[in-house]
Order: structure tokens, then C-alpha cells, then sequence
């Protein structure tokens, strides 16, 4: 059994109410970190090794460390609920089910920064959640959680659910932060960085829903317990998202320590491939990361076992890795259609894409385009290196990492399944009526099977 | 600049030049002028916020500083990343850059109707400017273009989205220069479109400006509408007491008479500053009313020293820029348009300034 750090309590009866969460331990994390300085915080959370659980994995206690302190400047705290990439869907999970983990997350969180007025961005389609958050705040104020002198201790915090419109790239910080002000939700050019200047120019921590959840079992185990669990900087426990074809679709809580191949076959967690079909491949961190072949999925380049974890998933690079990224784990069966999957993903980005830069805004769309030309048996061989230069050009030239996103999943559809591609062009009328299948993809199991 | 600002420099394609701290590489680039300059489609020195966005001006940072280094990973936007001392920066001379630029011209011309003849801006249009520089003679792009309906903003100001790159600069104009904007960007994305809420008309006294900083022809005076092309006009530095702005103007003349006025624009296409450091904007009334050299005083010829087709050699003081690309790359560069060589309308020999009254045909047979 691995441990359970932040679901530990999912299964309680009426654990999303102050009562029972109280009684089954909850505010203890706040009691404790309160009678700790702000600095000491940061230090629990900086030998912790948490990394940003957003999808970029930077280390969360030096992104805190960075926040300016200008004397007389406010600062604050906003907490990223906007979860929108396609195949993540841990933090509705936190939200929905656990919202007083989050709550004490963020009291912890900004009594550390200095934080008095921090806000939960929440993304517009979780239209019932800001609701159930909105309760658990009110009932944490009545409780003496929030509000003024929180445990006579001087410190002052307020929490605001704002509710986003529906755009996935209000989850990028910056433009998150516009839409916040009321404006329109473009990304800002950085630097300045949000550390200096984030919501209406003050200093701002902008921090993923599960990644202020964890500082709760920090401040309580101590940020050095934290750091045993795992393995080399995958420190801690990460929530994982899985769906697609496998038997029990769901959010897991694992440490970092299992291998790919057990997450997906394992009762405990994914229960292997449904309909007993075979493993074609899988994105393991969310819809902007790299699609992998189930046999640089389940073993990397070097024929070492690929472990979910940061480093093992992202080893090989981009030529036979991945990301862990948001921990969006999706899975592909021998009956899909990598070609037709690429396209619905181009099909995304080009929608979200707030158009400001050239490359995103236009090369998502021709990107989309093509790759509907090609499903629909109407490509040609040139387009697939002419998809492969666009999404070149895209990569690294734009504001927001949203372009990068846009390019990776196709560069690596291209990179790895070629061949289904030219399949697709050179079988226009064979490619309507069946699927490529899993030729050469497949790993040992799913040959045995 | 502040008192005690301290110098940084930096070299670009070889070429060095000291700037004060907080200068950004496209402007360090700029005060060096020629092809060490990147282009810059979106950013607008006299806006605020401006830039960043077009992604034309990217360069290389082969050296961080003298202090760190390093090299910058990706390419940034030299209209937005500021200088360091001792910072070396590639633009011609990086393959990744050229690369690159090639790429976001691409990107902004398919979809763009590349209806230049018919279209107002033609002749002193950035993009125009830009795709020959960097720009192939095919295209890739084989799908139907973006359309848009086109829109008339009110009595003076036409909206071709067609032709819109969404730089953002109009948006910033209204917002710095007028007290009530009334129009920005809708929808995000490829969908994205410049729009007045719900079609209102944009009525302030400033808002003519917008032609002024747009690059492209998505923004055109409705009162020079398909009057005349602008290399056949004469330009004029004029000016008149106006209670609402500077009055200080140029008059795009075809003898005696005013086909448009704008605002007096810089070698880098933006509008001049005043010898108070204030930017000369004009107000719509100059801009759109004044149609009769009596109006004006007239100063006397306007020198056009930019790179345009409207610039080739036919005026009186014409600035030639500097040619800096042989010495910097060693060869010639390879795409250069001498609308002469390609048209016989237009005669390098035959000055119109000396023409009297507006220019016939005739005057350009012997
Ligand atoms: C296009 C785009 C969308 C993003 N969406 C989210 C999101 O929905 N939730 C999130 O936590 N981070 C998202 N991020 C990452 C954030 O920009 C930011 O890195 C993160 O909130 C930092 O939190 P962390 O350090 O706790 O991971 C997105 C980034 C990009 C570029
Ligand atoms: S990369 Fe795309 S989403 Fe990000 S700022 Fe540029 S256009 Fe907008
Ligand atoms: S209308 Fe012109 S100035 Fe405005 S965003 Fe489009 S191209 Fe730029
Ligand atoms: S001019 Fe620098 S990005 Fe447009």
C-alpha cells in the first residue's frame, strides 16, 4: 500500500464540512504553522523538495523565496483552480471532496507570504465548486480560521473565489492574473515576473491547487519527513488523473516511487487496459506533454523501467521521454487513432490560444487544418514535414508557454507514429473504415496477450 | 533619462554602442541603425505596454553580459528584453534568428488577403516592407484565408480585419491618447478581431491616430479612400495654429491639391516627437478636415528616408538609409525591390516635386 498524504480522509462521512474535518484531525497543520515564523514556513517547504504540482514542477519554497517584500506593498497569494488541460482533473477532486485540505493550504500558505487577501482562480466549467468552497471558507471564518487576528496572532486573511469564463490559457499565471484585474486574459511578457509584479502590480505567488494542499502534510510531518517520501526530487506524494481506455478511471494519490507499468496494470490503481485490449500509448502529464509508445512508455531508451516520477518520466529528453507535467495520464488502446487524437488536440490549442503572438495564434490553426486534411484521407506525404516545420517554429518563439503546448504533441505524434501518418496519407479510403492498429508499439505484454 | 544612468554596451552583429541602462536591445539596434535593426511590427516606441507580441524582432542573445555570459536558451523580443553591459546580441548574423523571422512572416501572411493592390496602405505597409525582406515568393498555406466582414468605424476610420495582425498598437493608442476607449479586441486566438462594442462608432478627437500607428492597411482614412497611391504624392511638412493639438503635419499633395494629412512619422515609421518631447499627434479635424493647401502653412518638402517603395529616390532630400548589410553579412543582400527596375510607371529620373500640379501620365512620357 503507498502512503496517502492528501486523500487519506476522502472516504470520511461528511469530510467536505468544518465538523468532521475538525474532528478528524484538520486545522492542526494551521495551529501548528501559526505559532511558527514566516520564514520557518518557507524553510519546512524548501527541505520539503515539493515541486509546483501545475505541471512546470518548479521547486514551490524557492518560488516563495523569490517574492519581493517592498516595504508597504501588499502581497498576495492566488491559488491556480483553473484546471483546464485536457486529462487533469486532480484538483476538482481536492476542491470538491476535500475543500477544507485546500483551505488550510492557503491560510498556511499565506500566513508565509504575507498574504492578507489571497484568491482561488477557479476555472468557469467547475460552475458548482466555487459554491462548496465559498461554504467551507464561511465556515472556517466562523470557526476563527480566517479573518482578523487568526488565533490572536495579528495576522489578518481573507479568501475570494473568483470564477474564471471558461479560457484555458487564464491558467497560464499572467494572464490569470489579468483576468483576475477584470481584464482580458491575455499572458503578460515577463520579465516583470509575478514574484515582483503580479495582481494589480503587487507582489503575487501564483501556486496550483495541489500544491498548497501539500503544505499541509508538511507543516505536519515536517518538511524533512516529507522529503523520504519518493524518490530523488520526486519528493512527496503527487496525485495523478488517469482516464482513457483502462479499467478504473480515476484520481490516485502515489508516491513517487511505482513504476508505469504498475500504475496502469495494477488493481490498486488504472487496473490494466479495458475491454482486454492492448496498451498503444499513453500522455502521461497532461495533453501538452509528449504522447508516448507503450514501449518507451513502459521502459525508457535505455531498457530501464520508467518510473512515474519527474526524472524517470522526462528521461530520454523529448526524443524518448515525456513530462510528468500535471499529471494528466491518458491512455490509448490498440483501437485508437493517433493521427485523429493528434488533431483533436491541435484543435484545442488552436481554439485557446489568446492570438497575441503570430506563431501561436496562427501556426495553431493551419497546424489544425492539416491535420484535418490528413485524417479525413485528404493529406498529402509533404504535409507531414510541413507539419513537422511549423510546430518547429512555433516551439520557443512565443509569449506563453501555450505555443510551446501546441507543438509538443504534435512534434512527438510525429516523432513516434509516423509511419500511422503516412499510413493515413497513402490509405485515404482504408483509413476511413479501419484504424492503423498498434503495429510496432507494442511492448512484450501486450504481444504475449 | 535619469541623472546618473549608467551606460551599458552592447554589441550587435559586431557592431558596438553604448546605450543607458534600461534601453532595450531594438532600441540600441535602432540608434545604430541599417540591418543591425530588427523589425518591429507590433512595438510602438511613443505606447506604452507595446511589443512583444508580433514576435518579428527576435534575436539572439549569444552573451548574456560581462558579468554572466551565459547565452539567453531561447531567442527573446529585442523590443521588449532590456540591455546588458556587455551584452552580445546576433539579428542577421544568427541563422536561428533568420530562421525564425522567416517562420513568424510566414505565419502573418497566411492568412492574410495579400490585396495589396487595392489597398491604401500599400507603399508604406510594415508587412509589406517585412515580406520582402524575409519572405518567400510561394506560399504553403493551402487553405481558405480568414475573412471578415469589413467594418466602417464611424465617418473616418475604415476596418479591413482582413488585414489586421492584431498588434495591439490601436488598442493601445485609444487607451493612452483618448479618455473613453470604445473598441478592442473580441473573441482570442485565430478568431480574434479588432471591434467597436457593438459597432459603435469610435468618436473621439484623437482616434485618427490609429491610422497613423497601425502597420498595415487594417486601419485606413476613409477620407483618402482609394484616391491615389501614395508614392505618387508629394509629401509636405505643413502646419496650422490648432486649438487642439500640435497642428504640425505632413500633406500628402498631388499639386496644389491635399489628397490626406497625417502625423509626421520617423525613419522607423512612428510619429515624431516635439522638441518638447511630446509625441505630435494630431487631432481628427487636422487629420480629416482640412483638405485645402490654404489651410496650411507649408514648410516645405518632407525627407522620407524609409525603406518603402514611397521613398525611392524621387524626392528632394530623400535620406537613402544607411546600407549596413554587406559590411555586417559580406554579400549583398539577396531580396531588395527597386520598384523601378520592375515598373516603368514610375521613373527614378523624373522628379515630381518639380512637377507643377497634379501629375499626369503624360508627364512621365517625353
Ligand atoms: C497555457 C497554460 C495553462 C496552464 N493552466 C494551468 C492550470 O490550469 N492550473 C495550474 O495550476 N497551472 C496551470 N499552468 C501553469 C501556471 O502557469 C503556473 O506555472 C502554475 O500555476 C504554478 O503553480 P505551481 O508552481 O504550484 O505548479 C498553465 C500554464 C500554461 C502555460
Ligand atoms: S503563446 Fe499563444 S496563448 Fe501564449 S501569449 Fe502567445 S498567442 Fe497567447
Ligand atoms: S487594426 Fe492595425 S493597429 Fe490595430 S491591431 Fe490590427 S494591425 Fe494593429
Ligand atoms: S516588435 Fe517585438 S515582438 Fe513585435
Amino acid at each position: 500500500m503507498s502512503v496517502k498524504l492528501l486523500l487519506d480522509k476522502a472516504n470520511i462521512e461528511g469530510i467536505r464540512y468544518y465538523d468532521a474535518w475538525r474532528k478528524n484531525g484538520g486545522y492542526a497543520a494551521v495551529e501548528k504553522a501559526l505559532k511558527m515564523t514566516p520564514e520557518a514556513i518557507v524553510d519546512e517547504v524548501k527541505k520539503s523538495g515539493l515541486r509546483g504540482r501545475g505541471g512546470a514542477g518548479f521547486p514551490t519554497g524557492l518560488k516563495w523565496s523569490f517574492i519581493a517584500k517592498p516595504e508597504g506593498v501588499p502581497r498576495h497569494l492566488v491559488c491556480n483552480a483553473d484546471e483546464s488541460e485536457p486529462g487533469t482533473f486532480k484538483d476538482r477532486y481536492l476542491m470538491e471532496f476535500l475543500p477544507h485540505l485546500l483551505i488550510e493550504g492557503l491560510i498556511i500558505s499565506s500566513f508565509a507570504l504575507g498574504s492578507n487577501v489571497t484568491y482561488i482562480y477557479i476555472r468557469g466549467e467547475y460552475a458548482w465548486i466555487p459554491d462548496i468552497l465559498e461554504q467551507a471558507i464561511a465556515e472556517a471564518k466562523a470557526a476563527g480560521w480566517l479573518g482578523r487576528n487568526i488565533l490572536g496572532t495579528g495576522f489578518d486573511c481573507e479568501i475570494y473565489v473568483q470564477r474564471g469564463a471558461g479560457a484555458y490559457i487564464c491558467g497560464e499565471e499572467t494572464a490569470l492574473i489579468e483576468s483576475l484585474e477584470g481584464k482580458r486574459g491575455n499572458p503578460r511578457i515577463k520579465p516583470p515576473f509575478p514574484a515582483i509584479k503580479g495582481v494589480w502590480d503587487r507582489p503575487t505567488v501564483v501556486n496550483n491547487v495541489e500544491t498548497l494542499t501539500a503544505v499541509v502534510p508538511i507543516i505536519n510531518m515536517g518538511g524533512e519527513e516529507y522529503a523520504k517520501i519518493g524518490v530523488g526530487k520526486s519528493t512527496g506524494t503527487k496525485l495523478i488523473s488517469a482516464c482513457g481506455n483502462i479499467n478504473k478511471p480515476g484520481v490516485y494519490e502515489i508516491d513517487m516511487t511505482i513504476s508505469v507499468e504498475e500504475f496502469i496494470y495494477s488493481d490498486e490503481y488504472c487496473g490494466g487496459i479495458a475491454n482486454g485490449k492492448r496498451l498503444k500509448a499513453c500522455i502521461p502529464g497532461g495533453s501538452s506533454v509528449p504522447i508516448l509508445p507503450a514501449n518507451l512508455l513502459l521502459k525508457t531508451a535505455k531498457g530501464e523501467t520508467r518510473m512515474m516520477n519527474y526524472e524517470s518520466l522526462s528521461d530520454g529528453g523529448f526524443a524518448t521521454g515525456s513530462m510528468l507535467g500535471s499529471g494528466g495520464f491518458i491512455v490509448f488502446d490498440e483501437d485508437q487513432c493517433v493521427v485523429r487524437h493528434t488533431l483533436t488536440l491541435a484543435r484545442f490549442y488552436r481554439h485557446e490560444s489568446c492570438g497575441q503572438c503570430s506563431p501561436c495564434r496562427e501556426g495553431t490553426g493551419w497546424m489544425e487544418k492539416i491535420l484535418k486534411n490528413i485524417e479525413f484521407g485528404k493529406g498529402k506525404l509533404s504535409d507531414i514535414d510541413l507539419l513537422w516545420d511549423i510546430q518547429r517554429r512555433i516551439e520557443g518563439n512565443t509569449i506563453c508557454p501555450l505555443g510551446d503546448a501546441a507543438a509538443w504533441p504534435v512534434a512527438a505524434a510525429i516523432r513516434h507514429f509516423r509511419d500511422e501518418f503516412e499510413w493515413h496519407v497513402l490509405n485515404p479510403q482504408e483509413s476511413q473504415v479501419r484504424n492503423y492498429g498498434l503495429a510496432h508499439y507494442a511492448d512484450e505484454r501486450n504481444v504475449v496477450a | 533619462m535619469a541623472e546618473g544612468t549608467p551606460l551599458f554596451k552592447v554589441t550587435i552583429d559586431g557592431r558596438t554602442v553604448e546605450v543607458p541602462a534600461g534601453t532595450t536591445i531594438l532600441q540600441a539596434a535602432r540608434k545604430i541603425g541599417g540591418e543591425v535593426t530588427p523589425p518591429a511590427m507590433c512595438y510602438y516606441s511613443k505606447l506604452q505596454g507595446s511589443g512583444g507580441k508580433c514576435r518579428t524582432c527576435l534575436v539572439e542573445v549569444s552573451k548574456g553580459s560581462d558579468k554572466d555570459p551565459r547565452p539567453m536558451p531561447k531567442l527573446v523580443a529585442s523590443c521588449r528584453t532590456t540591455v546588458m553591459d556587455g551584452m552580445e546580441v546576433k539579428n542577421v548574423t544568427s541563422e536561428k534568428v533568420l530562421d525564425a523571422r522567416a517562420g513568424v512572416v510566414e505565419f502573418l501572411l497566411i492568412n492574410h488577403p495579400l490585396d495589396c493592390p487595392v489597398c491604401d496602405q500599400a507603399g508604406e505597409c510594415h508587412l509589406q516592407d517585412l515580406s520582402y525582406e524575409h519572405g518567400k515568393a510561394d506560399t504553403r498555406y493551402e487553405f481558405q484565408r480568414r475573412v471578415f466582414e469589413k467594418h466602417s468605424l464611424g465617418p473616418y476610420i475604415q476596418l479591413h480585419m482582413t488585414r489586421c495582425i492584431l498588434c495591439y498598437r490601436c488598442v493601445y493608442t485609444a487607451d493612452q491618447l483618448t479618455n473613453k476607449r470604445q473598441h478592442g479586441i473580441l473573441d482570442r486566438g485565430d478568431h480574434a478581431e479588432i471591434a467597436t462594442y457593438i459597432e459603435k462608432s469610435l468618436e473621439n478627437d484623437f482616434i485618427g491616430n490609429v491610422i497613423d500607428v497601425c502597420p498595415v492597411g487594417a486601419l485606413t482614412d476613409r477620407t483618402f479612400r482609394f484616391k491615389n497611391r501614395v508614392w505618387f504624392l508629394k509629401p509636405m511638412n505643413a502646419h496650422r495654429e490648432c486649438p487642439n493639438c500640435c497642428g504640425k503635419v505632413t500633406l500628402w499633395n498631388r499639386g496644389d491639391e491635399v489628397f490626406r494629412v497625417t502625423a509626421r512619422k520617423d525613419e522607423w515609421g512612428e510619429i515624431e516627437d516635439l522638441p518638447d518631447g511630446k509625441t505630435a499627434w494630431i487631432c481628427n479635424e487636422c487629420r480629416f478636415e482640412k483638405k485645402k493647401t490654404s489651410d496650411w502653412v507649408i514648410e516645405g518638402p518632407r525627407e522620407i528616408n524609409r525603406h518603402s517603395v514611397i521613398s525611392q529616390g524621387h524626392y528632394v532630400n530623400a535620406v537613402v538609409p544607411n546600407e549596413t548589410f554587406p559590411e555586417v553579412m559580406g554579400r549583398e543582400p539577396r531580396i531588395k525591390l527597386q520598384i523601378h527596375d520592375v515598373s516603368e510607371v514610375n521613373e527614378p529620373d523624373r522628379n515630381i516635386s518639380l512637377i507643377e500640379g497634379p501629375a499626369h501620365s503624360d508627364d512621365f512620357k517625353d
